[in-house]
Formats: structure tokens, C-alpha cells, sequence
């Protein structure tokens, strides 16, 4: 399988995509590509905020090619651990994100290896 | 310093073969073992608070339990887990005799981060006791691999996380329980480490005392919350036969402990922060208490081998550290 490197971005390089992400979500009744539980991202990126031991929301639906960017929100650190080894983000401490970029379709689930009852994934069209 | 015990033996186990050994009625504190032939059996039994206590302290120091020191933790539940774990080792190299080694059950670190297993290295040098034995917690292998957990502490298991060994007559067996994850979110041993541990304790004369040390308990405590380790029944399947089993863990950053059979299991505090009772709150992240309650919250486990009239007994003590004056 393809796929690109993932990227670790600093907070600030990522904190315009998690706003934007929140305020999509505040607003989630009223647009379909952020309703609570699948989301989908016509363009080339989306940001899944980790709030609460949860990614929000746990099933994300993206263009191929797309690029995830999570950021966790929470004062414990999470990760974003691929459940068959295809990307890692190693452990995210408050406010920080990971990006990967998702080149084929498919189903990629994951989960939080500090806190494996965290799972969620991206659909990849 | 604040001794506190917690013993919920809810199965004593039958002591009638041995003659030797009566119920003594201490009532409260802490869990004694009896050693006889052998045997650790487990009873209810005041120790630390009581005068009795005192002098269970004065027994020889078998080992001392660490665990969840999380260096590289900065939020306001501990800002200073450098210092807790500073005041937590100055606490024992102050036992009036040294245990012959030390366990710590993981999560050394907050963030894997060789930064972070540098001071931690730096602040367990400090420690008077010859051996250090470590298993990883899941924050020491964030990257998957544990690659800076391995480099520092990996020549023991040969870069797994599991081994044994033996130190006055105790087999020891360190476990690895968080590397690989059960669907559901429970921690895992996985098939190769169980296999192995079929292995190390087959052969071993059932009148080993035996304790098995690792990062999750190894029952299930909490299961919402993954407090719990999904395939530990077959671990304990191995361990059963043993009359005296010890089952050590941190991760839940409090004491929880019960005894099954001839095995207790005893979770210890960390020295970073607590979190919340199983199920209090939405989720198990660092709990923020006044100061005045934190270091009442941090602590160690010391397991003791005594020795009077009636025999050989082993008991586990949790000390906190020493309250903070204003």
C-alpha cells in the first residue's frame, strides 16, 4: 500500500484546522459533511478533534487523497494508532496533531494505544 | 509518613494443614502472608498502623513496587512529578533495611519521550537498591515499538518485556500487557509471552512462591475503561497450581486488591497523580485534588518477609508520601 509520510505539525500550524473543525461541528445539524457520526470531506483535508477520550466524531469519510489532521484537545495525551500498522502518531500531549494523508480507498480503523477503548475510523472513497 | 493498608481478603484461603499457623486477630491492615513450607498463604492482618505493624516493618524488606511515575507530566493534577518521585525515593532509602531490589510497573514515562526516560533514569539512580526490574507501562511505547524503553531497559526480556528471575527462593515474572491489545480495549499478553509463561513455570515446584509483576492488573477492574487485561485467564491458569501467587500491577494509579484462591492481586499508587475510582467521571484522566490531598494519594508498595514464632510471613504495605505543610 501507498501512502504518504505522515506529518506531525506543530499546534499553531493546525489550530486554524481544528477551529474551523469545531465551529463545523457546533453547526453539525445544519451541515451534512459534519452530522455527528459520519462525516464527510468533499475537499483535500478535514481535522478530527480528540476531546474527551473520543474522536470526534468515530467515523470520518474523506476523498482520496484527502489529508486528517487530529489534534487532541485533552490534558491526557493520546495517540492515533492504526490498527494495521499503516500510520502512528506516537503519543499527542494537549494540542498537538498528526496528519496523514490517505491515498487509497478503504476502511482505516484505529484506535488510542494509551487508551484502547478509543476507536474510530476513516473511510477513505 | 502515612502508612495505609488495604486488605479485602474475600477468600481465606484453608489453613488447617498447617498447623502452625493460626489466625491472628489483628483486624484492619494491610495483607500478612504466611510463609510455612514454602507457602504464602494470605490472611487478614493489621500492619502498618499498629504497633504490631511497626514491627512487621522491621521484618527483612523482600522488595519494593513502584510504578506510573510519568515523568514528563506537567498538568496541574502533579506539576512537579520530578519531586514526588524524588520525595517517594527518599522514602526508601529510608527504610531501616534495604530491600534487596525494586520493581516499577511502568509507565516510567508520560510520553515516551527520551527526554523524559533520561530524567527518569537520572532520578532512579538515586535509589540505594541494587536492582531495578521494570516492565513497560503503555505510556513507555507510544511509538509502537518502545524503542527508548527497550534501549534503557530491554536487556533483561531481550527487548520483550517479559522475563523471570529469582531472588530469595521468590520466582519473579515480569509481564508485558500492554504491546498489543484485545478487541474491547483490554491490555494483552498474546500468545507468544503466555506460551512462554507455560514454559518458565512448568517444572517449578508448586511450593514456589511466585510474583508476577506488570503494568495492567491482571484482572479485570474496571472494564469500561480497559482497566483490565483480556487474556489473563490463561495466565492465570498457569499460576493456579502455585501455592503462594503474588500479582502485582499499577496503571489505575490507586489500590484496589483481592485475593482468589492462594493468589492476591494488589494494584499499586503511582507517584505522579491519581485518578478516579472506576467509573467516577466520564474518563480516567488525571484527577485534580486540593494539594493538601495529593501526596496522601502518591506512594509505594513495600513487601515485607517477617519472621516469628509461627513461621515465615510476607506482608504488602502501601505507603503515601508525607503530608505538605503550608
Amino acid at each position: 500500500m501507498i501512502a504518504d509520510t505522515p506529518r506531525r505539525s506543530a499546534p499553531l500550524q493546525a489550530s486554524l484546522a481544528a477551529a474551523l473543525a469545531l465551529l463545523c461541528g457546533g453547526a453539525a445539524l445544519t451541515i451534512a459533511a459534519c452530522s455527528p457520526n459520519t462525516a464527510q470531506a468533499q475537499a483535500g483535508s478535514v481535522t478530527i478533534p480528540i476531546k474527551n477520550f473520543a474522536y470526534m466524531p468515530m467515523t470520518v469519510t474523506v476523498a482520496a487523497g484527502s489529508t486528517v489532521t487530529w489534534k487532541n484537545l485533552d490534558g491526557e495525551p493520546h495517540t492515533v494508532t492504526s490498527t494495521d500498522g499503516l500510520f502512528r502518531s506516537g503519543a499527542l500531549d494537549q494540542d498537538e496533531s498528526f496528519s496523514f494523508k490517505f491515498t487509497k480507498p478503504g476502511v482505516y480503523k484505529y484506535i488510542c494505544s494509551i487508551h484502547p477503548k478509543m476507536r474510530a475510523e476513516i473511510v477513505v472513497k | 509518613m502515612t502508612k495505609d493498608t488495604n486488605a479485602h481478603a474475600a477468600d481465606t484461603p484453608d489453613l488447617s494443614r498447617r498447623g502452625a499457623l493460626r489466625c491472628m486477630a489483628f483486624g484492619g491492615a494491610g495483607t500478612l502472608f504466611m510463609l510455612s513450607g514454602g507457602v504464602l498463604a494470605p490472611m487478614d492482618l493489621a500492619a502498618a498502623a499498629t504497633p504490631a505493624g511497626k514491627k512487621a516493618h522491621t521484618g527483612v524488606p523482600l522488595f519494593v513496587q513502584i510504578s506510573d511515575t510519568h515523568i514528563g507530566f506537567n498538568k496541574e493534577a502533579n506539576p512537579d512529578v520530578q519531586g514526588t518521585l524524588k520525595e517517594t525515593i527518599g522514602l526508601v532509602n529510608a527504610m531501616p533495611v534495604k530491600p534487596g531490589l525494586i520493581l516499577h510497573t511502568g509507565d516510567i514515562t508520560h510520553l515516551s519521550k527520551a527526554a523524559e526516560f533520561d530524567t527518569a533514569e537520572q532520578i532512579l539512580k538515586g535509589l540505594r537498591v541494587t536492582e531495578l526490574h521494570t516492565t513497560p507501562g503503555e505510556h513507555d511505547v507510544t511509538d509502537g515499538v518502545g524503542e527508548e524503553y527497550f534501549k534503557r531497559f530491554g536487556k533483561a526480556s531481550k527487548n520483550k518485556g517479559w522475563y523471570s528471575f529469582d531472588h530469595q527462593g521468590v520466582h519473579f515474572v515480569g509481564l508485558n500487557n500492554v504491546m498489543q491489545f484485545k478487541p474491547g480495549g483490554l491490555g494483552a499478553f498474546g500468545a507468544e509471552q503466555l506460551a512462554w509463561l507455560e514454559a518458565d513455570l512448568k517444572g517449578r515446584s508448586a511450593s514456589t512462591p511466585i510474583v508476577a509483576f506488570g503494568h495492567m492488573p491482571m484482572w479485570t477492574v474496571y472494564e469500561p475503561w480497559g482497566w483490565g487485561t483480556g487474556d489473563a485467564e490463561q495466565a492465570l491458569s498457569y499460576l493456579k497450581r502455585f501455592g503462594s501467587v503474588t500479582v502485582l500491577n499499577g496503571h489505575i494509579h490507586q489500590i484496589v486488591q483481592k485475593v482468589e484462591g492462594h493468589i492476591t492481586f494488589h494494584t499499586a499508587r503511582g507517584t505522579a497523580y491519581p485518578l478516579p475510582a472506576p467509573g467516577v467521571g466520564d474518563a480516567p484522566g488525571p484527577l485534580k485534588v486540593p494539594a493538601d490531598q495529593l501526596p496522601h494519594m502518591l506512594g509505594f508498595t513495600s513487601v515485607s518477609e517477617v519472621r516469628h514464632p509461627q513461621g515465615r510471613t510476607v506482608s504488602i504495605t502501601d505507603t503515601t508520601l508525607p503530608p505538605r505543610h503550608a
